[in-house]
């Protein structure tokens, strides 16, 4: 049997034989940078268009969509919480604390495991950047949006998104999310789901069931 | 040369046309078949023709893939230094029985007596659950329709969506009895449900987590995953170690090109705008997923068919599985008539050359060369190029073997290039044919019984009986006796 150097030599010579004659590296960037682009157009609705069009697609995935000023935040919160029957959230380092409503018990969860997250009534989270075509935000390991774990095992997920945060397209995220591309990124888009049995799109699976976002004008 | 049962992904206990037959009879199966087929190709349509720029989306995507595909070594190379990097640990591996060996190894490492997967199509190529089960180690498949398979010990017939040819009763028989739930409902919530209770125990006990990836991300050495459920967030962020089996085809140039695929491929495969979960990571976080992150990179005969030409596109391929959803022939026949873990027009072209052309030879015929694969590919496959440039490469392969050489089909088939070649020849056949067909014309003017060979024609339909005047004879006639009529003014 072929040992592990062995089997990298031969699948890289096997590479070589079958494409021939090599490149430069130099060579390789400027057919790379060549790729035509032209998928990239110019976005001509209004920022107001723009999120309301991210909230009909929120919408669409069944997930809650609220609005808030920057100094309602906390009143917004309390408000979701309230409806949904929380009794407090668990939470990443950073959020900050003018987010948190008084009455309502938020506990930092940097440090739980995977069973202590599992028994929270839900997480409270920011977002790195939000995709109005595709309804999707983007959490990366980042102050206010922690592990990738913290947004998964809870059954329950509010996450507030920016109104700057909010770009038209998936083209327009990556330009945003290019400079810290090596981070755990999750992108999600609405609750977790399944189309496995007959093609039909049924909410809830193993991610969280229920899914808020507040929009917040800034 | 590997053994055909080293090569667990082709099946093969028959060839297409049997399995097909075998699989027509079963009418369940084809009105599941159907229905999924029907609905997803209408979301996949719908989402689609929302985006103006879905041609440049998808001329781009092509051009990435076949670009990373023509500087392979350069790009794996890359990945390997930047994943290697960031705490990940790459392994190569050169055939199936090489990467069975190396994921027993490190599974085996932990002591794990069981892993939790997601779905991946390497993992049902090389034949890894048998292969652990066989060494005392327990494969949980997570995804739902994995779980579906798995537990009605039944095979997957599409890669998207393994258990599509299973309806919500099947799939509540199955979880009823291996669940141990009688009273389980039958509504797609229900079923969700028991798959939610079922696997959450197992997410936050078991250690060990092996899955496949839909890219590999040359510039940042990163890893990305499309999925729906979750279960894939859980296998890759709650246990210790982490194993991802990845075909070598599968790394992009950069992170930045997720921005296309991020756009086609959830439209292809579920009709979606975005699919619920992406995950993008570059090896280890502390804090933040596995402690220990390994890449196992999949040769089993992909590198040979880069020196391929014209078939060497088929490794742009991104599984999305719109062709099969496509295909007329895919929507009679089901997934398990192609014998092979890769099914339907991409798993026509795909399964033969990963198998260097020595079987599922009858595969490149299991087609009508429509066309409508070509038309939903993402990354512009020419399925149809590719199928009539591999039957030209079976014909070949056949020539240089006696027997192939005297066949029937053989020595018909240069018959015909003899007779074609030459417009006397053709004509004095076709008189011959005019004359020998006589006794098999019913009144009708139809021939519905055929000798020999022959007979596969007129199975299922007539055929026109040859007239007694050809065309060309009737245009020779016609220019001879008078000049052609004047053009009328339109």
């Amino acid at each position: 049997m072929a040992d592990a150097v062995d089997s990298r030599a031969k699948i890289l010579a096997s590479i070589r034989m079958s494409l021939g004659e090599r490149r430069q590296d130099t060579v390789i960037a400027a057919e790379y940078a060549g790729i035509m682009r032209d998928y990239r157009r110019p976005e001509e609705r209004t920022r107001e268009a723009l999120l309301e069009h991210f909230e009909d697609r929120l919408r669409e995935y069944d997930a809650g969509v609220y609005r808030a000023s920057t100094t309602s935040i906390a009143q917004v919160v309390a408000e979701i919480l309230a409806s949904r029957g929380k009794a407090g959230l668990a939470m990443p380092a950073g959020i900050p604390a003018e987010w948190l409503p008084d009455g309502f018990v938020f506990t930092d969860a940097s440090g739980l495991d995977e069973h202590q997250l599992d028994r929270v009534e839900g997480v409270l989270t920011a977002c790195t950047v939000a995709i109005a075509e595709t309804g999707s935000i983007a959490l990366q390991n980042a102050p206010g949006q922690g592990a990738r774990q913290m947004s998964l095992v809870p059954d329950y997920h509010l996450c507030v998104v920016f109104a700057s945060q909010v770009v038209a397209s998936v083209p327009d995220a990556f330009d945003r999310l290019m400079p810290t591309a090596s981070l755990p990124t999750t992108f999600i888009s609405g609750p977790s789901a399944t189309a496995d049995i007959e093609m039909t799109r049924i909410k809830g699976v193993h991610g969280p069931r229920f899914f808020d976002v507040v929009i917040v004008a800034d | 040369m590997n053994a055909p049962h080293q090569q667990p992904h082709q099946w093969h206990q028959h060839e297409f046309p049997e399995a097909a037959r075998e699989m027509l009879e079963n009418s369940q199966t084809r009105r599941n078949v159907q229905h999924a087929t029907t609905v997803i190709q209408d979301k996949r349509n719908r989402v689609v023709g929302e985006l103006p720029e879905w041609q440049d989306l998808r001329e781009a995507g092509s051009q990435v893939r076949a670009h990373a595909l023509r500087h392979l070594d350069h790009y794996l190379l890359q990945f390997e230094e930047n994943c290697t990097r960031a705490g990940g640990h790459v392994h190569w591996a050169s055939d199936a029985a090489d990467a069975r060996r190396i994921m027993l190894e490190l599974i085996q490492r932990h002591q794990a007596k069981e892993v939790i997967k997601i779905k991946t199509m390497t993992s049902e190529e090389i034949g890894l659950n048998a292969h652990l089960e066989a060494h005392g180690v327990r494969p949980i498949e997570t995804d739902l329709a994995e779980l579906i398979i798995q537990l009605g010990k039944d095979r997957p017939s599409h890669f998207v969506v393994p258990a599509l040819h299973k309806n919500r009763q099947q799939v509540r028989e199955i979880f009823q009895r291996e669940m141990h739930l009688p009273e389980l409902g039958e509504q797609p919530v229900d079923l969700a449900t028991a798959a939610r209770n079922y696997l959450r125990e197992k997410y936050l006990r078991i250690k060990v987590a092996v899955s496949g990836a839909n890219f590999l991300i040359a510039d940042t050495g990163g890893v990305c995953i499309l999925e729906s459920e979750g279960n894939g967030r859980m296998c890759l962020t709650l246990p210790d170690v982490l194993i991802s089996l990845v075909g070598i085809e599968k790394v992009i140039p950069s992170y930045r090109d997720l921005e296309i695929f991020l756009q086609t491929v959830p439209r292809s495969a579920t009709g979606e705008r975005m699919n619920p979960y992406n995950s993008t990571w570059s090896g280890v976080t502390p804090g933040d997923g596995p402690k220990e992150f390994h890449v196992v990179l999949l040769d089993n005969g992909r590198s040979p068919i880069l020196a391929d030409k014209e078939a060497q596109q088929t490794l742009k391929c991104v599984r999305c599985a719109a062709c099969l959803n496509a295909c007329p022939v895919y929507h009679q026949t089901g997934g398990h008539a192609y014998e092979s873990v890769y099914a339907g027009p991409i798993g026509a072209i795909l399964t033969p050359q990963l198998l260097a052309m020595k079987e599922g030879r009858s595969l490149p015929y299991a087609s009508s060369l429509c066309g409508a694969c070509y038309e939903v590919c993402p990354v512009k496959i020419n399925i149809p190029e590719v199928l009539i440039h591999l039957r030209g490469k079976v014909v070949q392969e056949d020539q240089k073997t006696l027997s192939g050489k005297l066949g029937l089909w053989n020595i018909g088939m240069q018959a015909a290039a003899f007779t074609l070649a030459d417009s006397g020849r053709l004509s004095m056949a076709a008189h011959l044919a005019q004359v020998a067909q006589k006794p098999l014309v019913s009144k009708n003017g139809f021939i519905s019984w055929m000798p020999g060979m022959l007979s596969g024609w007129t199975q299922t339909r007539d055929l026109k009986a040859i007239p007694e005047q050809s065309f060309r004879d009737w245009w020779a006639q016609e220019h001879s006796t008078q000049k052609p009529k004047e053009k009328a003014n339109g």
